[in-house]
């Protein structure tokens, strides 16, 4: 759902929940940034720079945990 | 600093490698590598090469992430005697095809994920002998199915561990080291031939300027088929440093952390970083053994520098400007930078740089015009390219001397420092790299139902030029921006791919039917303006 809305124009089919998506080569430090904006307005989160690292960003199951917790707090 | 006198890329790494064998030459995705390990690596590589018939003077293209195994290829290549072309790890088909043909390339050395998404549209490649899979699907032989059988398919790993044999070691510095491939205007990607004796000289010249010493340890987050990354590890090489080489700049966060963990002191950068930087930035951060930072590609603008300053409070920042063609041109000294900002300075040590008036003067100060260069620097010329290495090189003051035309127009003021003004052809640059308005529109032209395409670069905050893309459709067509930007993403690298796409009813035209480039820059600003163009976001 987040990269439905996020990623639009990228083919998502062949995308699996754990997959990295920097080595899908799907975010670079451009689309990356944007997603972590997206992720802060759309969810209503603040993202700290030490938040905003793979473990939190780099899977979209890795996402949802994180917004999870984030909204848990 | 450098008395011995290097003639070949390759012999930088003998030199440090005797001198230092245990010393860090690499530090990636969690592994440390040493000279030595680095130069067993090569030379393993390059007794592989010659093993499939990869002899003095043929082409071996590369298309690997940044990895340990990309860094060892570049010098494996040159040990073979051969010549190497870097690609990115974002090639798609069309273009791998295109640059194994173009190149006549005897050997691929490639990621397993390109491989298997590549592997069924490459054929047939007449002078192609052998691939070798780095990081297969786990760790099986490569997939080899559609592969004509004379063609050797091995996994990388399987290539360079058979047996060491003597290597023949015949190149000179006139030999080429390395072709690599530059957006052109025509659309087909130009094969920039470097020898050895350019790419040292570059080399010597850049670390001269940067007075690079054994102590630095440099941070490379540029793709290496960017001349700019490749650079970073021959030049580490050069001065016997340390290169921590990641992936991608992606999770900035993660990447700097290292900075105060591996003791870097170089940090090169291209404006989108710095944009990129400035986000995080706002949030704190600072990073005070930074002793310098390079930047290159496009001018960094005020607030770039005001970011990179806060960041990195004790480095020094160089503002410079180059091209593929003869690597790098000039350099701002720090100490010039509030006084000139957004000039690009002086031409760097061994180079000569002019400017051609439109009046046909030479002039080095208060002037306007093409800026012309000369230096051992300068490329070959373009491979198998005679037309187009004619109209960059033309002949010099010394009989068999060529200059560089650039195609950029540039100021020099009174001092003769250098300010950019812009490009004479129509090619964009986007995140710092060159992106042909042509090749993008070839690949919307085969979409089935497009009748006409523009591409134009519009500025953006962040990537310097955005790609935006005006579209005409044939009757009963009916694409949405989606879509064509899907189209797109499936077969160009990422900044290659239009961020914003228009359709039109027509393409405003010349009264010769040449596309107004003009009218369509207008159409894009008041596009931007009226926010009804879709963004793929």
């Amino acid at each position: 759902m987040i990269l439905d809305s996020f990623l639009g124009g990228a083919p998502d089919a062949a995308l699996g929940d754990d997959e990295s998506l920097d080595r899908a080569h799907i975010v670079d430090s451009v689309r990356a940034l944007e997603l972590l904006l997206f992720v802060e307005e759309h969810f209503g989160i603040t993202v700290e720079n030490e938040e905003a690292v793979p473990e939190n960003f780099d899977t979209v199951s890795n996402i949802v945990a994180f917004i999870e917790r984030k909204r848990a707090v | 600093m450098n008395v011995s006198q290097v003639t070949r890329l390759h012999e930088y790494l003998e030199r440090t490698t005797s001198r230092l064998p245990d010393k860090a030459a690499l530090v990636c995705g969690g592994e440390r590598v040493t000279w030595a390990q680095i130069d067993s690596a090569a030379t393993a590589l390059a007794c592989a090469l010659r093993r499939r018939e990869v002899e003095r003077g043929d082409r071996v293209v590369i298309c690997l992430e940044n990895s340990v195994e990309s860094c060892v290829a570049v010098y494996g290549v040159l040990r073979a005697d051969a010549v190497f072309s870097l690609l990115s790890p974002q090639t798609k088909a069309e273009k791998l095809r295109y640059v194994l043909l173009d190149s006549g390339a005897r050997c691929l050395v490639v990621e397993g994920a390109i491989w298997d998404a590549c592997r069924p549209s490459l054929w047939p490649l007449p002078e192609l002998l052998s691939v070798s899979v780095v990081r297969t699907a786990g760790n099986q032989p490569p997939a080899r199915e559609g592969v004509p059988p004379a063609v050797v398919v091995e996994r990388y790993g399987d290539a360079v561990s058979g047996a060491l044999s003597p290597l023949p070691d015949a190149s000179i510095s006139i030999d080429l080291a390395s072709i690599v491939y530059t957006s052109g205007s025509t659309g087909d990607p130009k094969g920039v031939m470097l020898t050895h004796q350019s790419m040292v000289a570059a080399a010597e010249s850049i670390t001269t300027y940067l007075r690079n010493r054994e102590t630095d340890v440099v941070l490379n987050v540029l793709p290496m088929s960017f001349d700019y990354g490749l650079y970073q590890w021959l030049m580490v090489t050069l001065f016997s440093g340390t290169l921590v080489l990641e992936r991608s700049f992606s999770y900035p966060m993660a990447v700097l952390a290292q900075i105060d963990r591996e003791g870097i002191t170089g940090v090169p950068v291209v404006p989108t970083i710095a944009s990129v930087l400035r986000t995080y930035a706002k949030r704190g951060m600072r990073y005070e053994g930074v002793r310098y930072v390079t930047n290159t590609a496009a001018a960094l603008s005020v607030a770039h520098i005001e970011t990179l300053r806060r960041t990195f409070p004790n480095a020094r920042v160089y503002s410079m400007y180059g091209l593929t063609e003869c690597k790098r041109v000039c350099y701002l000294p720090p100490d010039d930078l509030d006084r000139k900002p957004t000039s690009v300075g002086r031409p760097m040590p061994n180079m000569e740089v002019f400017i051609a008036t439109p009046d046909g003067r030479r002039a080095v100060r208060n002037a306007t015009g093409e800026l012309v260069v000369r230096g051992p620097q300068v490329m070959r010329g373009y491979w198998r390219k005679p037309a187009e290495t004619a109209e960059w090189l033309k002949p010099g003051d010394i009989p068999g001397e060529f200059h560089l035309w650039t195609g950029d127009q540039f100021r020099a003021d009174e001092e003769g420092y250098l300010y950019f003004l812009g490009r004479s052809d129509d090619i964009i640059k986007s995140r710092g790299e060159k992106v042909s308005p042509r090749e993008v529109e070839n690949v919307i032209y085969s979409l089935e139902g497009v009748k006409e395409v523009a591409i134009v670069g519009v500025p953006d905050d962040v990537l310097g030029d955005a790609v935006h893309a005006f579209v005409v459709l044939d009757e009963g067509a009916t694409y949405s921006a989606v879509d064509i930007i899907q189209h797109c993403t499936q077969r160009l690298e990422n900044f290659m791919v239009p961020k914003y796409v228009t359709f039109l009813a027509s393409i405003p035209k010349t009264s010769s039917g040449k596309i107004l480039t003009r009218g369509i820059r207008e159409l894009a600003r008041s596009a931007m303006a009226d926010q009804d163009t879709l963004s793929r976001k």
